[in-house]
């Protein structure tokens, strides 16, 4: 790919246009799953799940159900014909439970009937005959039992013992790490149309059409050529809808093949909620080995993984905690562990950041603590573990952070400095010197973040392009649209390379049948892989149309110049209309199926160790707070966030990403709280109870800023920077500082024990414990 | 008003400045009718518990301009007579409103599934508000969610959209209201008077007294219930009075939130405050005083802020006339109240300020806005010559009901309120309470901050700033 490294000015890409679908979307015209035209005899269905987190299923007896009126069909285990399997990564995931339910929720069967209200009643009314068995409903009571969903995953570097064993001062801790709701506006949906010959198209908002292609054909025991999936636009996925999308698929195309009729299955929240997995919940205990001066001398970390009831994506979701459990910081010798514990809990999936944001707030906790163990300034605690810029140390999986490409300093100095951090440390301090009933706090933490998944082979991409007679350009790659803006990013890419005008790229549904065996759009990768299948697409058509128009103007095709929609050879031109009838004309192909694999990226998953990520994102964040010690109550007063995107393909785009991360990270961290009962009930199940950022939870004061001239070090898209997931660890500061009024309650030297999420009371009670342990100090 | 009593099988509305005249069940929610019935689909179901704002429209019932409303917890049968906007109704001559403007070109929109329900949330504030200040925009924004975009480019697009100018279309003529519609089963009375309230009341104990919707309504939502017969509050003049002397305000049992928020503005700011943090815009469009202590939900913000206030309840019955009781004694059990089969709540009369008077209210919560209490904490005072002469302390959140704090009362009288008396009153907090753990807080963390409650109360009346979101 020939493109200047240093920041250019672009015709298309690099500029803020707005989302391809906002005109629609403010006038309610854009048009989501459930708001697609009915066809006639289209049926409602809704999922039958367990009351019970344990239990032996002895019988199920839809007949009440089936006597209501207006339902059509019930469907459960045994009414599947092909294969009664979901699993994502590893089989013997059943899309229904057949003798044993293992989780409060656990799908048994659908109902269909003609109306979603009808579909939802009978759903109620099917009678299980479950004889309960004792749950496991915590991560400890699994460990201590042995109950897991797969083998530990050990990342080992150097020798950690003898780095321990020498170690000048050891730190020992905990943290309980909360789990995370998607909370995506539209819940889960999908509408199956059976066609002829067993056919089958699929209306599903997920992620990852392939799967839930290659997941319905195997559960109809057809083949993957029988199913089409369509997404044009999820409302909203954050890896909610990358592997969970296919139970809701599947059982509607179940229900559809049962009754010849089109069949759509929409979730309640509360259903949706109840049966569909989330962040993983973890508790992280570590054993640190530093120097006098906090510099990490030997590290070992074991995390607690909640994986619930399958594996589901638990085991790349530990192995990103794993490998960002370094965070920024040299570790010179590692023990990472991570164990899949196996809960009578929902199975937990992928979720923004997919296992990172617990490694980093695990390590960042450890930092946190050296420094105010050693009572030393946090900052400067940071600062001698970063991954030298001179120095390019390597981490503990191997990867090398290459010194030309380590933006570590620069993004935390320039922030530092633009959020003028020395003067409100000190007028922190001075405040809660005072003593006061409503303390503040200030914490900076930075994030490298690895892009690419960790499993090689996901990282693929494909794109189909057809320009047509009158100029006009059709789109099509294998991403999927959530809100992130990745369609528009993906025109602005094909549109730059024609320099034509973004209006004259047709943004087109993601379907398999144009581009097939696609990756999820997931781990922050969809503009970085679809951008360039797409970029290789547009540029092989590019090359053709150039030959033509130099047969046209009789001079060599080095000399063609696509410019502001016309095509130019010296002081002559055509416009990219009249080329492309041209083309035709010339019996040229004006289509091309585009494809792209990360170059220089290899893993080995036995080992976990190998370079995983093509390239790292920086960014950091400082976040000022002020809490409440009587009460537990917070609030972010101002944050400040620098983040690198490399050349943004669209900073308003980015812009948007990395704001609303932030909030969901602070969501994570703060008010959103799962709440699980004795009996292993989800009580959190709806807005009412489970609490996401509003409005005025935004920080009061908030400064988002991306690094500027910072073209990526790697060939990718235009030299831009996946954004989707990385700024939600920002959000770790927010926590951090939250920790640092916590701190000013107790005697120096002591190190606050707060839980994540820092929801009141677990600010309260950590502002009690710190100011009890003081008492006991003194 | 005609005596003939209006009846059909239709529920007739103006939709999108079009009569309509819909044939379904009065119990099928607003939007149920909205996209199964009229076939518009910007309006989305983003919860089905009136939280998250995706299914927000523009109502207007009677005179006043049209208010933001929740159309999953709504039912068909508050439709009746009234205008509904949805966002398909919002474009003038096909050109988008200035919120529409703003809201495309800021950035407002990701995902785009809550953003109909923003704009209309915004139309609502804007048409009422010309200039709203930013926190004006919050309140307005406190009962709509959106997981992408961290709010801030719709908060700015409320003030682009303002700056622009945003008109209020003249209004429609709004249908008579029936008096009846009977639809597949389900049956809705609108009576407009209190003898035909008690009326009906007493031939149907079994019916559900529909005020404001936004609890019941949640049941409705989620297809827990039928309702096959509803007797609504909305049109009985006697419950939709607001009455004021010098002494006390007296509010019928069918006035909104909204409007008793805008009544006591000024005798009560802190109640103005607790109220701006009840439910949202949306909710406090709807929801009624009646409704909220009728529930008798012992979370509810309203009873312990109007127990503390000192306020009486009226009840009535076709056989036994009315009663007045004191509101604390309203509530028995979890539940449980005092008011019988055939009796409806009328009214609450809630005494106003008086010289030497004080009073709080404070809400803990997870989250500011549009949370319901972990604990509430009410607190009303008479001082003379540094002294408390007397008191009501009120707790949500703490017992089966809403309660007073009759130990905690008894150690402040008659001393000044200060470290000590606010000490000596914590002690006995346990002799009041015994609170419950749940997913809003422990029971450890309710005693606890039941007791910082007075702290602050202490530390508030004296000046300090006591709450983090006043900084």
């Amino acid at each position: 790919m020939n493109v200047d490294v240093k920041s250019v000015q672009r015709a298309v890409v690099g500029h803020g246009i707005a989302h391809d679908s906002a005109a629609k979307q403010i006038a309610g015209e854009a048009s989501y799953i459930d708001d697609i035209a009915e066809l006639p005899g289209t049926l409602h269905a809704a999922l039958v799940i367990s009351p019970v987190a344990h239990g032996k299923l002895k019988g199920i007896d839809p007949s009440k159900a089936l006597a209501m009126p207006g339902v059509a069909a019930f469907v459960a285990a045994g009414d599947i014909p092909g294969h009664n399997d979901v699993g994502p990564i590893l089989p013997n995931e059943p899309l229904f439970a057949e003798t044993v339910v293992e989780y409060v929720g656990h799908p048994v069967g659908a109902v269909a009937a003609t109306t979603y209200e009808q579909a939802v009643k009978a759903a109620r009314a099917v009678a299980l005959d479950i004889e309960e068995l004792e749950p496991v409903l915590d991560v400890e009571a699994a460990h201590a039992a042995g109950s897991y969903v797969m083998p530990p995953q050990i990342l080992i570097e150097g020798d950690v013992d003898a780095a321990l064993a020498s170690a000048e001062r050891i730190i020992e801790g905990r943290l309980d790490i909360g789990g995370q709701d998607h909370f995506y506006l539209e819940t889960h949906i999908g509408y199956a149309i059976p066609g002829e010959d067993g056919d089958m198209i699929v209306h599903s908002s997920t992620q990852h059409p392939t799967e839930v292609q290659h997941h319905v054909a195997h559960v109809l025991g057809g083949l993957a050529n029988s199913v089409d999936v369509f997404t044009r636009r999820m409302g909203g996925g954050f890896g909610g809808k990358e592997s969970q999308a296919t139970i809701i698929a599947a059982s509607a195309a179940l229900l559809a093949r049962k009754t010849g009729k089109p069949v759509k299955l929409r979730l309640k929240r509360s259903a949706d909620m109840t049966a569909t997995g989330k962040r993983h919940d973890m508790v992280a205990t570590w054993k640190a080995g530093v120097d006098a001066n906090g510099r990490i001398r030997g590290l070992e970390i074991e995390y607690l993984a909640r994986a619930g009831n399958t594996p589901d994506l638990t085991g790349p979701v530990i192995t990103r905690t794993l490998t960002h459990s370094d965070n920024s910081y040299f570790i010179p010798a590692a023990r990472f562990t991570g164990h899949a514990c196996k809960t009578n809990t929902v199975s937990n999936t992928a979720f923004r950041g997919f296992g990172g944001p617990q490694g980093i707030i695990g390590i960042e906790a450890v930092i946190d603590q050296i420094a105010r163990e050693l009572r030393l300034d946090s900052n400067a605690v940071r600062a001698v573990n970063y991954y030298g810029p001179e120095t390019g140390e390597v981490t503990p999986y191997g990867q090398a952070v290459e010194t030309h490409q380590n933006r570590l300093i620069e993004v935390t100095d320039a922030l530092l400095a633009s959020s003028e951090w020395e003067r409100r440390r000190a007028e922190i301090d001075a405040h809660n010197a005072t003593d006061p009933l409503l303390r503040r706090g200030l914490a900076m933490m930075p994030v490298k973040f690895g892009i690419s998944f960790n499993l090689t082979s996901l990282n693929q991409a494909g794109a189909l392009v057809h320009v047509y007679q009158d100029g006009s350009v059709h789109l099509n790659h294998g991403g999927t649209e959530m809100g992130q803006g990745l369609f528009m990013k993906v025109a602005q890419v094909v549109a730059e390379v024609f320099q034509i005008d973004i209006d004259q790229v047709k943004i087109t549904a993601t379907t398999t049948g144009k581009v097939p065996n696609t990756s999820a759009t997931a781990a922050s990768t969809g503009s970085d892989l679809n951008g360039m299948a797409a970029y290789n697409a547009a540029t092989a058509i590019r090359g053709r149309m150039a030959k033509v128009a130099a047969d046209h103007f009789d001079v060599p095709a080095e000399e063609i110049v696509f410019r502001e929609g016309r095509v130019h050879a010296d002081n002559r031109s055509v416009s990219f209309g009249e080329l492309a009838k041209m083309t035709w004309a010339a019996r040229v192909q004006l289509s091309e199926a585009g494809y792209y694999a990360t170059p220089k990226i290899h893993w080995d998953p036995k080992t976990l160790k190998g370079r995983p990520f093509f390239y790292y994102t920086y960014g950091a964040a400082v976040a000022e707070v002020a809490i409440d010690t009587l009460t537990g109550e917070s609030r972010c007063l101002r944050a400040d966030l620098l983040q690198d995107c490399g050349a943004s393909l669209n900073p308003a785009i980015d812009l948007g990403q990395i704001e609303g991360a932030f909030v969901q990270g602070m969501g994570w961290l703060t008010c959103e709280e799962l709440w699980w009962d004795d009996k292993g009930r989800l009580r959190t199940v709806g807005p009412s109870t489970y609490k996401i950022p509003g409005s005025r939870d935004v920080p009061r004061e908030f400064n988002v800023a991306l690094l500027e001239n910072a073209p990526n070090g790697e060939e990718t898209v235009f030299r831009s920077k996946a954004v989707g997931e990385p700024p939600l660890m920002l959000a770790v500061a927010v926590w951090l500082a939250i920790r640092d009024a916590v701190a000013s309650c107790g005697a120096p030297g002591l190190s606050p024990q707060l839980k994540a999420p820092a929801t009141p009371e677990n600010i309260l009670d950590a502002v009690d414990d710190i100011r009890a342990r003081s008492g006991k100090l003194q | 008003m005609t005596d003939q009593p209006r009846t059909s099988d239709s529920i007739r509305f103006v939709l999108n400045g079009k009569p309509v005249a819909l044939a379904v069940r009065p119990d099928t929610t607003a939007l149920d009718v909205i996209r199964n019935h009229a076939g518009l689909t910007g309006t989305k179901e983003g919860c089905a518990e009136g939280d998250c704002g995706a299914c927000t429209v523009l109502l207007r019932r009677g005179e006043g301009p049209r208010q933001a409303a929740n159309a999953c917890i709504m039912t068909a049968a508050q439709l009746d007579g009234t205008e509904l906007t949805t966002v398909e109704g919002l474009k003038q001559d096909g050109v988008l409103t200035p919120v529409q403007d703003a809201m495309a070109s800021n950035g407002s929109s990701q995902c785009g599934f809550c953003t109909p329900g923003i704009v209309m949330a915004l139309t609502g504030l804007l048409e009422k508000a010309a200039d709203p200040e930013e926190e004006a925009i919050h309140d307005a924004l406190a009962g709509n969610l959106c997981r992408c975009t961290g709010y801030r480019p719709i908060v700015e697009a409320a003030k682009t959209a303002a700056k622009a100018g945003v008109a209020a279309p003249s209004a429609a003529g709004l249908p008579e209201k029936q008096t009846e519609v009977s639809c597949g089963g389900s049956v809705l009375h609108q009576p407009e008077t209190l003898d035909q309230l008690t009326a009906l009341r007493a031939a149907y104990p079994d019916a559900v007294l529909l005020a404001g919707g936004t609890d019941l309504g949640v049941a409705r939502a989620d297809y827990h219930s039928d309702w096959d017969r509803i007797i609504s509050t909305a049109q009985v003049g006697e419950l939709r009075a607001i009455g004021e002397t010098a002494d006390a305000w007296t509010f019928g049992a069918a006035v909104t939130w909204e409007e008793i928020l805008q009544a006591v503005r000024a005798d009560y700011p802190s109640l103005a405050t607790l109220i701006r943090r009840f439910g949202s815009t949306q909710i406090r469009a709807m929801g009624t005083v009646g409704g909220n202590i009728g529930t008798a939900s012992p979370i509810g913000d309203g009873p312990p802020a109007l127990i503390a206030l000192g306020a009486t309840i009226t009840l009535a019955s076709k056989a036994g006339g009315a009663r007045t009781l004191p509101l604390e004694d309203f509530f028995l059990d979890y539940r449980k109240t005092e008011l019988k089969p055939d009796e409806v709540i009328v009214s609450v009369t809630v005494p106003r300020p008086k010289a030497g008077e004080e009073f709080r209210v404070y809400k803990l919560s997870k989250r500011y806005d549009q949370d319901i209490s972990t604990v509430c904490g009410a607190f009303w005072l008479a001082t003379e010559g540094g002294k408390v002469t007397a008191c009501r302390l009120a707790y949500g959140g703490m017992a089966a009901i809403p309660k007073r704090a009759k130990a905690m009362e008894n150690k402040l009288l008659d001393r000044p309120l200060d470290r000590g008396s606010v000490s000596e009153a914590i002690e006995a907090l346990s002799e009041d309470f015994s609170p419950l753990s749940d997913w809003r807080g422990s029971a450890a963390y309710r005693k606890k901050t039941a007791a910082a409650l007075l702290h602050r109360l202490a530390r508030d009346l004296a000046g300090e700033i006591v709450e983090v979101m006043a900084l």
